[in-house]
Formats: structure tokens, C-alpha cells, sequence
């Protein structure tokens, strides 16, 4: 094994013991136990399924503004579902659900967590790799066994399942209520796959971040991204074992005569149902209670990214980083007690509402914390607008702009009104559809360098920005509108509806469908990008191209197999020291004493 | 770039705004006093997080925009500042959850009703609502002012049975199936809530109230229309590929022509 000497910033390190890199290609790329290997199959296994889901979500926007024109491709594809390329409405509904299903575990869970988290988690706090690196591999080749079911049931007879990604029984468990088939049956054993796959992880994540820190980087040292994705995975850990049981049991309804969410008594087409017993609305509880934390898991490592790129190109130290991680603590305890919003009308006794409508009002406490922080941070910053900072700083304004409507959904009062319309559409697309995913696109483009040795090309990025955030602000806001209609959501066309037909429904769904096409298109400028950069990008093999301040800018680009060739730093301050006084540079590295960042004599240490 | 961005900010956000100041797209008119309520509801919230959606999204571009203009100024060395962190805090908390308890009454005058009683009286009318796929069926308690009981082994929907009524048992053979909702204006009418087989949610957007109809669960909502008019009701919970044409009506009519209606009902049955 090769010496490497470590890099001219790390003022003394530790030496550990260091692990060969494998040789076959097998052991190497597939079956990798290396966490950077296992980063970037999550974030592929991501892009593969933000394409499929934006592509089922373009045919739903399609059928919403022409429920009878005719896709002869389709048709092909589809023969039963799109009978000579015209959708019925049950095919809409399916694409609907995958579309959710798709994007809500395959993409919002996968990429943020999965993919950076697992990439960049162990070179930030100074590890060679995660604390089970077999584990990691393991919970990767689960999650994609859960992707292949989800996919497989396209295919099957009966199509994939028309239910909603909630799955909400009785019309989940019972075949009688939909279509006949075992569409629903693949979708909830992938889901229970998923959610072994993401618990195996979460420990993982926990382990890694309690146990694997290195000398002198304390909890309230470690960067935020760091933070969120350790608050991510206890979130993981506690909702994704609840929604493995609900998805277990509900299987069990379907397929060998138990009764957990059917009740006695039910009559389809005046057939009577052979259950009794059960409940719909302990799914309702079972499934909030893991979807109200997921809304978390998907979101909270964007705003990791996001505070740790605005400090990091506003030149200036995160505002309030205390402040930040205490946010961050409450944002991830306050969604295990909110679940209940999702079922103000669900049946549920009244008198609960009032605790749930509190404790979600109090959500909006650390959720402005946040905000303010992020406006404060650049607030007197020397802002450097490379791609990541756009998308960060997009990312700030789509999370206002989704976080306030909740404030509308929170209280059952106004929930009355609004729920299960567009409104509820609009909001959750905006905070955890696109706010995570500009989380995300700020996260690639700032970690690129670093993950693949070459740059993206900045001006294609920019112009990604720019017609990605004019246009999920197109597609998202209208929507607000259609909820004050009210328009229902899940309606396969708004034919049936008068006063939907007469108060100019039809206009905002084909403005909306117009601002998705064109918003979809500009998606493949950034996938060309993608693609192209890795193989052909411009050389980048400066360890730290954007002045950063965290270990992951301390090794080569991209790193070597055990990160940090056998030699981990130690660390002496904070993650966010930039803007330093008296100093050589504006800002010092984590792993600088105070001699390299401000010569003889050292005066007063800063950081944490 | 950063005026750019301040711009593209701005701009997006007053073109969110405007349409809410325009009620361009709006609520149909309430047509309770409760709706009313309601719509305060609503516009408190919508006032509240309408100056902070404003503020916050000008803060963004302001400060995007200033902070990047070229300055020989190095960047402020600031850590954070704890009073204004308490200070947002608090302003935080006492808006948002302010709202809640503000807003509360409302919901606990609509959904706090005692779940037992299913009787008519003289001045609350009953109407039994069964959601199936994908259609509604009301039921009257006819001129005894009792419903008669069900039996699931009764239910034919070709023989105009839905809810599987039993015609001989007592308080059963006056009952009114109709498949659209009749009441008399500014009378207090209780809308008992149950379904056949999925989940369904009875919704008439006038009256600014839903509620799943849960199989296996009585669900009851109450409401006082103050306005005669002829209003939809819609299905707002998913319930099979016929969900987008599951719908009826409620028409509200004076108590004379809902007397008269109710008479011409009554009068199909023998």
C-alpha cells in the first residue's frame, strides 16, 4: 500500500489502521463495502427513479388537461391501462400513486440520506468509513430489491395499485374495491422491504456519528449536515419500524383473511366482505405516524446542505449555530408528536385535534429559526454566487413559500376547508418535493469536485437555476389557487364537477401542465450535465477548490479508498470559522491549529 | 446576479400574493354562520402568514442582493446574536400558536357533538349519509321521525335498496331513499355519515365542512344553511377510479317546498 502523506492543512492527525482496496471489479463497484462507492449507487439508484417519477407525473399532468386525447406509445406500453393510448381513469390514479411512491421513498429518502449522507458523513467527521460497512452494502441491495418489486408491478396483471402512496384502506386491502391483481401486494412488500433497508441504515448512520468522530471534533463541532443526517436517521430508526408493521399487517389483510383495517359489514357491489373486526383509521395512525417524520428525513438534510453552502460561499459563519442544531433537535422530536394533522377529518375523535394543531403550530417555531439563521448567515457575508449557493439560496425561499401554507393546514379550523384539495398538493410539493430536491441539486453541484475529481459545468448549472426555480413556482404555486376552489385532490378529470368546470379550473390545470413540460425538459440540461461531467468535465484536483472549511476539503479529489489514507485528522475547531481577524485566509479549516491559521504568536482560539 | 436574483425573488412572491389580494380564484360564498367563522378563520391566517411569506421572501432578495455587491468591507465575523434569536423565537411562537387557539372555537362548535343521539326533534333535522362507490344515498327518517334498522343481507342496489333497509320492522317502512339531499333553509340539520365499503369524504364546499365517511365508524357533522340555492356535494377523499365523479347535491329550500318535496317522497313509498 502506497504511503500517502496527509495534506498541508492537517496540523497533526492519528494514525489508524488502513483496510486494501479491493481489485475486482465485483468487490469494487457492485458488492462495495466502501461508503463512497455505496453513496454513489443510492444517488444513481435516485436519479434512475426521479426520472420515472417525473415521467408519471408528467402523464398525470397530461390526462388533467385532456382526459381523452390519445398517446399511441402509451397505448403500446399499456394496452390495458391506456386502450389505444387513451388513459382510463384508473391508469391515472396508478400512475398517481407510483408517482408518489416513487418519488417520496426512492428519491427524497434514498438521495439526501442514502447518497451524500453515506458519501460524505464519514470523510466530514473524520472516519475511513461507516462504523458496518457490511451493513451499508447490505442496506443498499435491499433498497434496490424494494426498487425492482416497486417497478415489478407495472407489469403484473392488474397493473400497479390505484390507492394513493398513503394506501389507505379499505381500498388498499380490498381487491373487490379496485382492480384484481397483486399490484398492491408488490407495492407493500416493497415498501416493507424499504423500510428494513432504511432501518438497517439508520443504525448505521447513529453508530457512525456517536462512535467515529475524530480527535477534537466534538458533537458541537460537527458541520450541520452532519447533524441533520444523524437526526434523520433517529428519525428513520423510529418511524420506518412502525410503517414496517402497518405494511406487514395490511399484506396479511390482503392475502390470508386477517382483519386488521377492515371492519365487518362491507358491501361491494352488493357482495358482502368476509372481514370483521378492523380498522381504516388504525392505518390512518400507523402510517402518519412513520409519514409525518419521513416529511423530515426528506427534508432535513437539504437544510444541512443548505445552512453548510450559504456560510460556506457568504464567506461567513453559520448565524446562530447553536441555535441551528437546537432547531434541528426539535424540527426532528416535534414530528413524532404532529401526526394527527393528517387526519383532522379522518374520523378521528375531535377532542385530539386541539394537541395536534399545537404541537404542529409549534413545528413553525424552529422551522423560522431556521429561516432567519439562513438570512442572517448571509447578512453581512461577501456572497459568491457559484451553482450550489443558487440552489441554496432557492431552497430558502421554496421553504418559506411551503412552510407558511402548512400554517393554513395546521389548524383543523382551516383544514375544514383545504383539506384533500390542491392546497395540500401545493404545499407538501413545495417543502418536501422541491425544497429537498434544491437541497439535493446544491448538494451535487457542491460536492462534485470532490466526488469525481472534475467540475460541473457552472453556466449549464446556472441556467438549470434559473428555469427550475421560475418553474416549480409555475407548476406549484397555481396550485394554491386550484385549492381555493375548491378542487379535490386525486380527481381523474374535473369533468364531472360543475362549479369546477365554471370557475376556471381547466385554465390554471393547463397553465400548470405547460410550466411542468417545460420544467421537465430543463431536467435533462442537468442530467447532460451530470453525465457528461463525470466522464468528461473539466479536471479538478484541487483539494479544496471552494475554500471550504470541513475535512472532506482536506484529501484529494476524488478521495482514495479508507478517505484518509490511514492518517485521520485532528480538529480544532468549529465548522464554520470563516471571516477570521488577524488571520492569513478568511477562513481556517477545521483540522488548522491555531498556528496555521494566524502564525506566531496564537492569539485567542475561535471556533465552537 | 444577486439584484437578479433579489428581482426573480420579489417577483415570484408578489405574483403568488396577488391572486389572494384579487381572490381572482376564490371560496364559494359561506352559506352558514359557521362558514363565516370559518372564512375569519382563514383570513386571520391569511393576513398573518401573507406578512411574513412578504417580509421573509424581501429579506431573501434584499440581503442577496446587498451582500454580494463588490465592497472592500471583509465580512462581518459574526457569530449569531442571541437576542434577536429570542426575540424571532418568541414572535414565532406566539403567531403561530396564537392562531391555533384563536381559530379553535370554531372546530369545537362544528365537530363537538354528542355521538350518541341519532333522533330527530322538532327543530333538528336528521339525514343518514351512506357513501358507496360511487354515489350517495340519503335517508330520511320519514314521517315517524325514526330510521329503521339495516341489515347488510338486505342490501340490493338494483331493487333501490343500497343500505340494505328493512321495509317490515318497525320505523323502517316510512324511511326516504333519495340519492340527492333536500333541506329547509335556516333549519339545524345533522348529517349522519357512514359508508358501505371504502372511505369516502361528504363535502359541500358552501358549508365549509368535511368529513370521512369511515366504514364500521358514525361520523356526524351539523350545519344551519342560511341561503336557498341549489349547492355540490363532493366526494374529497380518494375512493376507486370513480372518485372524480362521485358527487350530489344539497339543495336548500324554503320549509315549505322542502314540506312539499318530503310529502311527494313519502307519497312513492305505498
Amino acid at each position: 500500500m502506497t504511503e500517502v502523506q496527509p495534506s498541508k492543512e492537517v496540523a497533526e492527525y492519528t494514525e489508524v489502521h488502513r483496510h486494501p482496496e479491493p481489485k475486482s471489479f465485483l468487490w469494487k463497484y457492485i458488492f462495495s463495502v466502501d461508503h463512497k462507492v455505496i453513496g454513489i449507487q443510492y444517488l444513481l439508484l435516485a436519479v434512475v427513479a426521479v426520472f420515472v417519477g417525473m415521467a408519471l407525473s408528467l402523464l398525470v399532468r397530461l390526462r388533467l388537461v385532456c382526459p381523452e386525447c390519445s398517446y399511441p406509445l402509451l397505448g403500446q406500453f399499456f394496452p390495458v391501462g391506456a386502450p389505444e393510448g387513451v388513459m382510463t381513469p384508473e391508469f391515472y390514479l396508478a400512475m398517481l400513486t407510483m408517482h408518489g411512491t416513487v418519488m417520496v421513498f426512492m428519491v427524497l429518502t434514498t438521495a439526501p440520506q442514502g447518497g451524500f449522507g453515506n458519501y460524505f458523513l464519514p470523510i466530514q467527521i473524520g472516519a475511513a468509513d461507516m462504523a458496518f460497512p457490511r451493513l451499508n452494502m447490505l442496506s443498499f441491495w435491499t433498497t434496490f430489491v424494494s426498487f425492482l418489486l416497486l417497478m415489478a408491478a407495472f407489469v403484473v396483471e392488474g397493473g400497479a395499485p390505484m390507492s394513493g402512496w398513503t394506501g389507505y384502506p379499505p381500498l388498499s386491502a380490498l381487491p373487490e374495491a379496485t382492480l384484481p391483481g397483486i399490484g398492491q401486494d408488490l407495492w407493500l412488500a416493497s415498501i416493507a422491504v424499504f423500510c428494513i433497508a432504511s432501518l438497517l441504515g439508520a443504525l448505521n448512520f447513529i453508530v457512525t456519528t456517536l462512535d467515529l468522530r475524530a480527535k477534537g471534533l466534538t458533537m458541537m463541532r460537527m458541520p450541520l449536515t452532519c447533524w441533520t443526517w444523524f437526526v434523520t436517521a433517529i428519525l428513520g430508526l423510529l418511524a420506518f419500524g412502525v410503517l414496517l408493521a402497518a405494511g406487514v399487517l395490511l399484506l396479511m389483510d390482503r392475502n390470508v383473511g386477517t382483519s386488521f383495517f377492515v371492519p365487518a359489514g362491507l358491501v361491494v357491489s352488493d357482495k358482502v366482505i368476509d372481514h370483521s373486526g378492523g380498522s381504516p383509521i388504525l392505518w390512518q395512525h400507523l402510517f402518519w405516524f412513520f409519514g409525518h417524520p419521513e416529511v423530515y428525513i426528506a427534508i432535513l438534510p437539504g437544510m444541512g446542505v443548505t445552512s453548510h453552502v450559504l456560510s460556506t460561499f457568504a464567506r461567513k459563519t453559520v448565524f446562530g449555530y447553536r441555535a441551528m442544531v437546537y432547531a434541528i433537535a426539535a424540527i426532528g422530536g416535534l414530528g413524532f408528536v404532529v401526526w394527527g394533522h393528517h387526519m383532522f377529518v379522518s374520523g378521528m375523535s375531535p377532542y385530539s385535534a386541539f394537541v395536534f394543531s399545537v404541537l404542529t403550530m409549534c413545528i413553525g417555531v424552529p422551522s423560522a429559526i431556521k429561516t432567519f439563521n439562513w438570512i442572517g448567515t448571509m447578512w453581512g457575508g461577501k456572497i459568491r454566487f457559484t451553482s450550489p449557493m443558487l440552489y441554496s439560496i432557492g431552497f430558502v425561499s421554496l421553504f418559506v413559500s411551503g412552510g407558511l401554507s402548512g400554517i393554513f393546514l395546521g389548524q383543523p379550523t382551516v383544514d375544514l376547508y383545504f383539506h384533500d384539495t390542491y392546497f395540500v398538493v401545493a404545499h407538501f410539493h413545495l417543502i418536501m418535493g422541491v425544497a429537498a430536491i434544491f437541497g439535493m441539486f446544491a448538494g451535487l453541484t457542491f460536492w462534485f469536485p470532490k466526488m469525481f475529481g472534475k467540475m460541473m459545468n457552472e453556466p449549464l448549472s446556472k441556467i438549470h437555476f434559473w428555469i427550475t426555480f421560475v418553474g416549480v413556482y409555475a407548476i406549484f404555486g397555481p396550485m394554491h389557487y386550484l385549492g381555493m376552489l375548491p378542487h379535490p385532490r386525486r380527481y381523474a378529470e374535473i369533468t364531472s364537477v360543475d362549479y369546477l368546470g365554471a370557475t376556471g379550473a381547466a385554465e390554471l390545470h393547463m397553465f400548470i401542465t405547460v410550466a411542468a413540460v417545460l420544467t421537465v425538459l430543463a431536467q435533462f440540461i442537468f442530467l447532460y450535465n451530470f453525465v457528461k461531467s463525470i466522464f468528461a468535465g473539466k479536471e479538478c484536483r484541487e483539494e479544496n477548490p471552494w475554500e471550504a472549511t470541513t475535512l472532506e476539503w482536506t484529501i484529494p479529489s476524488p478521495p482514495p479508498h479508507d478517505n484518509f489514507a490511514g492518517k485521520v485528522p485532528h480538529v480544532y475547531r468549529g465548522a464554520y470559522d470563516f471571516a477570521l481577524r488577524g488571520a492569513k485566509r478568511d477562513f481556517a479549516m477545521q483540522c488548522n491549529d491555531d498556528k496555521a491559521v494566524y502564525g506566531e504568536p496564537a492569539p485567542q482560539a475561535s471556533g465552537d | 446576479m444577486g439584484l437578479l436574483i433579489a428581482i426573480a425573488v420579489w417577483a415570484i412572491t408578489l405574483a403568488m400574493a396577488v391572486p389572494f389580494v384579487t381572490q381572482t380564484w376564490w371560496m364559494p360564498e359561506s352559506i352558514t354562520a359557521l362558514g363565516d367563522e370559518i372564512d375569519a378563520a382563514f383570513n386571520w391566517t391569511l393576513i398573518g402568514t401573507g406578512i411574513i411569506f412578504l417580509l421573509a421572501q424581501a429579506a431573501l432578495g434584499y440581503t442577496v442582493w446587498q451582500f454580494s455587491r463588490p465592497t472592500d468591507k471583509p465580512a462581518s465575523d459574526s457569530h449569531g446574536n442571541n437576542k434577536l434569536e429570542i426575540l424571532w423565537t418568541t414572535a414565532a411562537a406566539v403567531i403561530f400558536v396564537g392562531l391555533t387557539f384563536v381559530t379553535y372555537s370554531v372546530w369545537a362548535e362544528t365537530r363537538f357533538i354528542e355521538q350518541k343521539s341519532m333522533v330527530p326533534t322538532a327543530d333538528r333535522l336528521v339525514v343518514e349519509v351512506t357513501g358507496q362507490q360511487f354515489v350517495w344515498n340519503m335517508r330520511y327518517a320519514g314521517e315517524d321521525n325514526q330510521f329503521g334498522p339495516t341489515d347488510i343481507a338486505l342490501i340490493d342496489d338494483a331493487a333501490g335498496n343500497p343500505v340494505g333497509l328493512d321495509r317490515s320492522a318497525p320505523g323502517g317502512a316510512d324511511d326516504i331513499m333519495v340519492p340527492e339531499m333536500q333541506v329547509p333553509v335556516n333549519k339545524e340539520v345533522e348529517v349522519v355519515l357512514k359508508s358501505k365499503d371504502v372511505l369516502h369524504n361528504f363535502f359541500v364546499p358552501e358549508l365549509r365542512i368535511k368529513l370521512d365517511t369511515v366504514p364500521g365508524l358514525v361520523g356526524k357533522l351539523r350545519f344551519t344553511a342560511t341561503k336557498e340555492g341549489k349547492y355540490e356535494i363532493v366526494c374529497s377523499e380518494l375512493c376507486g377510479l370513480g372518485h372524480y365523479k362521485m358527487r350530489s347535491f344539497l339543495h336548500v329550500v324554503t320549509q315549505e317546498e322542502y314540506d312539499a318535496w318530503i310529502a311527494e317522497q313519502a307519497s312513492y313509498l305505498f
